[in-house]
């Protein structure tokens, strides 16, 4: 049974902006994702160099080595624009509100052993500034890389992290009944603790890195790709066993980001990828260095909260995933 | 160490541990190679720690609050394409104000969007960056609701159809592109200065008045929900525009003379972008909101005004040329439609004389000076288009080399005079329309001597051929539907079937 609205219709001169009609080799309504997305940055005829980077042009697919006949060819299978993109997190972030609002209500917290509150603090809490890398990572790559279809959705990764980030913040106060403590304990651990100088090390390199694109595969693939499964899989077990079941909880926005955003990430690298030779090589050559330099450096941390043997396991584990995910794409 | 029951945190205090204590002092790699455009500029921070975040915004609650809008937003946009909400408007006329919005403002709010993230990497303070990162955000937002909320008039009406593209290359959007891209070229303080400070602090009434005050006006349920949707985002944007100049002047006294040039030259240039404006809120709206010059009068001489006297204290004067865009308040809109009209055949909008009411209203509004000048101008361009001959300028005109607008401008004090100013540069004359466009390119002419002029590239071959098919295939102007006047266009035809419609007995 339905009820016969009639509206009235008028003649439609059009379908879609012609610039999607001519990618779509015909003139079809284009989606939300596609207006707001496709051929939006400025590509020809800019005015003045940059004075802070004389060698290239405003928007300039030379910033990066990888070369894509039409850059527009790396899609976002989430179709994310600004409108869906915020209105997904909102749901989510519902969620994880509803998780510290029970685990506070239940003294899920106070039910953690203290030791292993203390490993907690320790492998958990640096995070945030890891985060934050990956948050000015992003954030480089929106600045500088080519093409809306690369670049609207790093600018979403860069709110995300942000997010991330304050969000490991917030367990960090809750770990310390708000007080800044535990933060300033993960902190110090960040930044003068031998088992996280591998980490800080290759994240402050990335924050230098030049090319758009190997900061993009560095970043979103080779480190995120070791990190959320050792810290946010391996880990999460770890603490599930010795009592800190709750920290999983407050983490699950964690892993369900990054299933979800590996996608994006995923689709990315696998169209470079299958472009040409010159970029399969280049990103391969990119992955081994970076994959390599991330499980270095998350081995000690590894072994120092999981043990010796069972930490050389999960990440061994997790690098055997990350280099099956790498040789899907095309990149191993 | 065990948990216990939580202290109460102030928002502030939460925010401060939640935001500050992210950052940390880089050993493997030096501060000034991760962030390279710190000081390039001269700008000299003792205090970083000093900035003070202005709305304290944490991650979460930036997207429920910009969530909750969007579905707002979008309820009224999907609504307002299936009940074919165009046809409401005053006027099918209107439209053009749509045409000009999308393909000069929607690009630049995407600039705007690029320029930001390019300020929240490379600023060091973390509570600058993040703000730096949600004004990234919120221009992207921008930049991709105009675009849909245009998308369904682009189903019916000309001139909306390739709103990126032909900002690359039409002649009147070079205006507003060399002004982005200008701004964008520069370094993060300046950007700051010349985006968050001049253009979204002191003139942003100045664009949201045309535009969404002239939607609410004319009927465009579309465009005034974007408008009012987008408010919370602007007011977020001056605020930080001018808690950002704040933290510059308080920081060391040698910034003010820098600041003072960089406002200066950002006023300027973004005025003349406001010429445009003036011309649709005085001739292209079909329902008149205010005169321009009232306008002006109250969101710069008065706003702005007192702006400067709050700045008055850091060494900041009101900029050197207000002066001079007092002087041509009661003639900016006029000049500029004439030149439009003249143009109509190499445009992406159509322009059309103003009726005999109009021109009342015009009259009323400029006076004696404005009537005895203009009228006359339109008497005769009215007595051609009656025997069937609408001027059309064959020729291609001069532009400044700064602001990239056609040598149409008179002299401050001479309306009967055409303004013309001129600079020699490593052996080359370059002409400009203004003082204040000279001092700009005097300032730096290494950076102006690349400006893209599109009457040169025309010149140089660079835009398709040296016709005027051959230039508007270039530009994707789709002759006889997207340009000359409104009378007659299909848009008109268009408009004209729907209103008799109306009155129709069934279908």
């Amino acid at each position: 049974m339905h009820i016969d609205i009639k509206a009235a219709s008028l003649q439609q001169k059009r379908q879609a902006y012609k610039h999607l009609a001519k990618r779509f080799g015909e003139d079809r309504p284009a989606s939300r994702y596609e207006e707001g997305t496709l051929d939006l940055a400025p590509e020809a005829n800019f005015h003045y160099r940059p004075l802070w980077d004389a060698d290239h042009e405003l928007y300039d697919k030379t910033r990066s080595k990888i070369t894509m006949k039409d850059w527009y060819a790396l899609r976002d299978p989430r179709q994310f624009y600004y409108a869906n993109y915020n209105i997904t997190r909102a749901g989510q972030i519902e969620s994880v509100e509803h998780n510290f609002d029970m685990v506070e209500k239940r003294g899920m917290l106070t039910a953690i052993p203290a030791e292993w509150v203390e490993r907690i603090t320790f492998y958990l809490l640096p995070l945030r500034h890891y985060e934050w890398g990956a948050n000015m990572n992003n954030c480089q790559i929106t600045a500088l890389g080519h093409g809306t279809a690369l670049t609207a959705p790093t600018c979403f990764a860069m709110g995300d992290r942000l997010g991330i980030a304050q969000l490991i913040g917030r367990i960090g106060l809750a770990l310390a009944s708000n007080n800044e403590t535990a933060l300033n304990a993960a902190k110090d651990a960040w930044v003068n603790h031998p088992d996280w100088q591998g980490v800080r090390k290759m994240v402050e390199d990335s924050l230098v890195l030049e090319d758009p694109m190997e900061l993009f595969l560095a970043q979103n693939l080779a480190l995120d790709g070791i990190v959320y499964p050792l810290v946010y899989g391996a880990f999460s077990r770890e603490s599930d066993r010795r009592g800190g079941a709750a920290i999983s909880f407050l983490c699950s926005f964690m892993n369900e980001w990054y299933e979800e955003t590996g996608k994006w990430v995923d689709a990315v690298i696998k169209v470079a990828a299958a472009e040409n030779d010159e970029n399969k090589a280049l990103l391969k050559s990119w992955f081994a260095i970076w994959e390599a330099r991330a499980v270095a450096a998350f081995k000690p941390l590894s072994v120092a909260v999981l043990g010796a043997e069972a930490g050389a396991q999960a990440i061994a584990d997790v690098e055997a995933t990350l280099k099956a995910r790498a040789a899907k794409l095309g990149i191993a | 160490m065990s948990v216990t029951a939580p202290k109460k945190l102030s928002l502030k205090e939460r925010y401060r541990i939640l935001t500050r204590g992210l950052d940390w002092t880089p050993t493997y790699q030096e501060p000034a190679k991760i962030f390279p455009h710190a000081e390039f500029e001269g700008i000299k921070i003792r205090d970083w720690d000093g900035f003070v975040d202005p709305f304290r915004l944490t991650m979460d609650s930036y997207w429920k609050y910009q969530a909750e809008k969007e579905r707002k937003l979008y309820a009224v946009l999907d609504s307002f394409q299936q009940n074919n909400g165009q046809t409401a408007i005053t006027d099918g006329r209107y439209v053009n104000v749509l045409k000009i919005f999308l393909t000069a403002i929607t690009p630049g709010e995407y600039q705007a969007h690029r320029g930001f993230a390019m300020l929240g990497r490379q600023v060091p303070n973390v509570g600058l960056r993040i703000a730096a990162q949600m004004q990234s955000l919120d221009e992207l937002r921008h930049a991709q609701t105009q675009i849909h909320s245009c998308s369904h008039y682009n189903k019916y009406f000309d001139g909306l159809h390739s709103f990126s593209y032909q900002h690359d290359r039409v002649w009147y959007l070079s205006v507003v592109k060399s002004f982005f891209d200008d701004a964008r070229t520069s370094g993060p303080f300046e950007f700051l200065i010349a985006i968050g400070f001049s253009f979204e602090y002191v003139l942003t009434n100045l664009l949201f008045v045309p535009f969404m005050s002239g939607a609410a006006y004319n009927g465009d349920l579309s465009t005034v929900t974007f408008g009012f949707s987008a408010q919370s985002d602007e007011s977020r944007h001056m605020t930080l525009g001018l808690e950002a100049i704040k933290f510059i002047l308080e920081q060391h006294e040698d910034n003010a003379a820098i600041v003072q040039k960089w406002i200066d030259k950002w006023f300027w240039r973004g005025y003349r972008i406001l010429a445009i404006l003036a011309m649709m809120m005085d001739y292209m709206l079909p329902k008149r909101i205010m005169p321009w010059k009232d306008a002006w009068d109250i969101y710069f001489n008065e706003a702005g005004g007192a702006l400067f006297g709050d700045l008055a204290r850091y060494g900041i004067k009101m900029p050197n040329t207000a002066e001079v865009a007092n002087k041509e308040a009661f003639r900016l809109s006029t000049e500029t439609m004439l030149t439009f009209y003249q143009m109509g055949h190499a445009s992406g909008f159509h322009s059309w004389l103003p009726s005999e009411d109009e021109l009342k209203w015009l009259a009323e509004a400029y006076g004696p000076e404005w009537e005895r000048l203009y009228l006359p101008r339109f008497k005769y361009f009215r007595e051609l288009e009656a025997k069937g001959e609408h001027y059309y300028n064959p020729s291609l005109p001069q532009l400044c080399q700064v602001c990239q607008i056609p040598m149409f401008f008179t002299e401050p004090d001479d309306p009967t005079k055409i303004c013309f100013r001129d600079t020699v540069y490593n052996g080359d004359r370059y002409h400009f329309c203004s003082d204040g466009c000279q001092h700009i390119f005097e300032g730096e002419p290494e950076k102006y001597v690349q400006a893209w002029l599109p009457v040169h590239q025309v010149m140089q071959g660079n835009c398709g051929g040296a016709t005027i098919d051959e230039i508007r295939k270039y530009w994707r102007v789709e002759d006889g539907e997207d340009n000359y006047d409104y009378v007659g266009s299909p848009d008109e035809t268009m408009w004209k079937s729907w209103q008799a419609d109306r009155l129709k007995v069934g279908s």
